[in-house]
């Protein structure tokens, strides 16, 4: 296969919150990758800085409170972070979209599911440059056929609907329904499962990994949910404390951790098979204002070296497409 | 086999529905509906089901924390379905109970010391106060925290802390019983992994038996020995898990395990064939008719729409509600997943057709 071009380049990204206690120093060197069409899964516990990484790579992480010292975020081919507001704006929808974990709160509880699809489509016809006002019957079509592509039910009535009126499954199919209406090419999906049961939350997986491929959208999973990453991801990128301690094809790493952090994290997952569960990872995660120096992992790694804490080890490629960033494969562990 | 520790008979618990001016009663939601299980002493039960299944209703009834529209419920061998004041101090020491959110069950202006002292007092455990320093120290040591956090207030704490307090807490009147909500659905894998190492020591060390409630099937298979299934109200599926994973009768319990994320091709291997066309669970306000899962089943018949299935056991200790179950267990059409590819491809040619669950028919 023909390698795709890059969409989301994040290069090398340092951000950080003026807070109380200090400078609270959340991502430390974060690079990551999405192809055209790729599906990517970013995955890490709760505050390893997932969520905060998402944000400015969509260019709304406001600034301040955040500060980015180093780094750059290439979104096709521009740099979010020296956009203005009204490039931004442009390039929202249109380029990216996002769904997050609770979709009433996404949705305005006053208004019905067709006002705020029209709103989206509206939005993004502007954005394009088409002045002319567009017919209410074609946003009307669009947005039916928006709501068919996610497979609503009667999607004609659904347009008449408030998002009290809809289950947790339907909500956040309405949601990607309004994210993708106006062709996004990169759909980033904050735990859109999370809140949902396990048989809808698998509904919901398998319609975003249909959509995207017939549709060739990438999509940027952020989760906690090695389960769901597994499922819809075809490369990931394990987070710990705000540094990508691995990456490479999910199920490669799924099957055989190599990073310390992963090894653990792997462990800690309940098998449907039954086998008996490891003891989680010892230790708990750091407090940003004072972050471990050199691999943040350190503290709590058995397997630390006198090197572990004095520089932050690079990537080391261990197989092709898969880089672990620790000592224990390589990398100049003398000073 | 020995007697159970914990009894639970024919419960049921409705909810009623007002509305209007005059509050008039519209209605009942059949929260709980019919359920008879036991837990046996030293085990750990699970009980699984999505949300509104009823399963948290289900722990809040056994505890009292709602009176039981009717039922039976005995704890080592004492009906306690209706607490008189003695056997309401003997039940509270007995059962536990520890809850899903230790964030909103600990008092946030109490520190550590404070919230475990308290069912030391109530239930006049300890004589001075250098004696409840003394037991407050040894409960935590038991949840494996330092003494350091004594006088810590929840918010200085990690959530897996916090929970351990939960637990500390619920071990303070020496309980033979907990009954734990979804325990660890709140915290990260890496945390759940330590505290469910803990709840298997704390069963060993003490004695205990719990009722685990979880939607986490993964979880529920590591650390039970029995599980039941419900779904809107009812048990669907009881038995031993190894049973219940490898040769799930009802198309929920199916549905239920093949929908479950997993993290190796081992556990993909074990998964059954889902027997379902999509859709949601139904809201308990107004169930399906017959059974509840008909809508949703891709093998349902019409008599499962009309009447409500008994629950029989198709296997020694393994219950099933289904009317389809023996069928459905025959080697033709082929319960869980046989290991032979051939055979499955041809059990999968049989059921094709229904299998669509992506899409309204």
């Amino acid at each position: 296969m023909a390698e795709r071009s890059l969409l989301l380049d994040v290069r090398n990204l340092h951000v950080q919150f003026r807070v109380y206690e200090g400078i609270s120093r959340v991502l430390d060197g974060v690079s990551l990758q999405v192809r055209e069409g790729e599906r990517v899964g970013l995955v890490g516990e709760t505050g390893c800085g997932k969520t905060v990484a998402m944000k400015a790579a969509m260019g709304i992480l406001k600034s301040p409170p955040a500060q980015f010292p180093t780094g750059e975020v290439f979104l096709a081919g521009k740099d979010v972070l020296k956009m203005s507001p009204t490039e931004i704006l442009a390039m929202k929808g249109k380029i990216i979209a996002m769904i997050f974990q609770d979709p009433l709160s996404s949705l305005n509880p006053v208004f019905t599911v067709g006002q705020q699809i029209v709103d989206v489509i509206r939005y993004g016809r502007r954005r394009a440059g088409d002045g002319r006002r567009p017919a209410r019957a074609t946003l009307r079509r669009t947005a039916v056929e928006a709501l068919e592509s996610v497979r609503l039910p009667d999607p004609e009535r659904m347009l008449k609907m408030y998002p009290l009126e809809l289950s947790g499954g339907m909500r956040q199919r309405a949601l990607i329904a309004m994210a993708l209406v106006n062709r996004p090419r990169l759909l980033v999906a904050d735990e859109p499962g999370t809140a949902l049961d396990v048989t809808i939350q698998a509904q919901i997986l398998e319609l975003l990994k249909g959509l995207a491929r017939e549709a060739q959208i990438a999509i940027l999973m952020i989760t906690h949910d090695l389960g769901v990453v597994r499922e819809i991801a075809e490369r990931v990128y394990i987070m710990y404390a705000g540094q990508i301690a691995e990456t490479g094809r999910a199920k490669a790493i799924l099957d055989a951790p190599e990073h310390p952090y992963t090894r653990g994290l792997v462990a800690s997952v309940p098998r449907l098979t039954g086998e008996v569960l490891a003891e989680g990872i010892p230790g708990t995660v750091p407090d940003y204002t004072e972050a471990p120096p050199g691999c943040r992992f350190h503290p709590r790694c058995d397997h630390r070296m006198d090197v572990c804490e004095k520089r932050k080890p690079l990537p080391v490629e261990t197989a092709a497409g898969r880089h672990v960033a620790c000592y224990l494969y390589g990398g100049e562990t003398h000073a | 086999m020995h007697d159970p520790i914990l009894g639970v008979e024919n419960l049921r618990k409705h909810f009623p529905l007002h509305s209007g001016l005059l509050n008039r009663v519209l209605g009942h939601v059949k929260a709980v509906d019919d359920v008879t299980f036991e837990v046996h002493p030293g085990e750990i039960f699970g009980l699984v089901g999505e949300s509104g299944s009823g399963k948290s209703t289900v722990a809040k009834t056994i505890v009292h924390l709602y009176g039981a529209t009717s039922g039976t419920i005995q704890l080592k061998g004492r009906d306690v379905s209706q607490l008189d004041r003695q056997t309401a101090k003997w039940f509270r020491r007995e059962i536990q109970m520890v809850f899903q959110d230790p964030k909103s069950s600990l008092n946030p202006r109490r520190n550590v010391t404070s919230t475990l002292e308290d069912p030391l007092i109530i239930y006049g455990l300890a004589k001075s106060r250098r004696e409840r320093e003394a037991i407050v120290r040894n409960l935590l040591e038991q949840v494996e925290m330092s003494s350091r956090y004594m006088y810590k207030y929840p918010s200085a704490l990690s959530g897996g802390q916090r929970q351990r307090v939960a637990i500390a807490r619920a071990l303070a009147v020496n309980p033979s019983f907990l009954v734990l909500d979804e325990p660890t659905s709140a915290l990260d894998v890496s945390v759940q992994a330590k505290l469910i190492g803990l709840f298997v020591r704390l069963r060993e060390e003490l004695g205990l038996s719990y009722l685990f409630i979880t939607h986490n099937l993964s979880l529920v298979r590591t650390i039970a020995a029995r599980a039941a299934v419900m779904y809107v109200g009812k048990i669907y599926e009881l038995g031993p898990v190894e049973q219940l994973f490898r040769r799930p009768f009802h198309p929920y319990t199916r549905t239920l395990i093949a929908a479950a994320p997993v993290v190796s091709q081992a556990e993909e291997g074990v998964k059954p064939r889902k027997m379902s066309r999509g859709g949601e669970i139904p809201s308990p306000v107004t169930p399906p008719s017959g059974c509840a899962f008909h809508p949703r089943c891709s093998v349902a018949q019409a008599r499962c729409a009309e009447e409500l299935p008994p629950i029989v056991e198709a296997a020694p200790g393994h219950l099933v509600r289904c009317w389809r179950a023996e069928e459905l267990a025959s080697p033709r059409e082929g319960v869980g997943r046989s290991l032979d590819p051939e055979v499955r491809r041809a059990e999968r040619a049989t059921l094709e057709g229904h299998d669509t669950e992506s899409g309204p028919p």
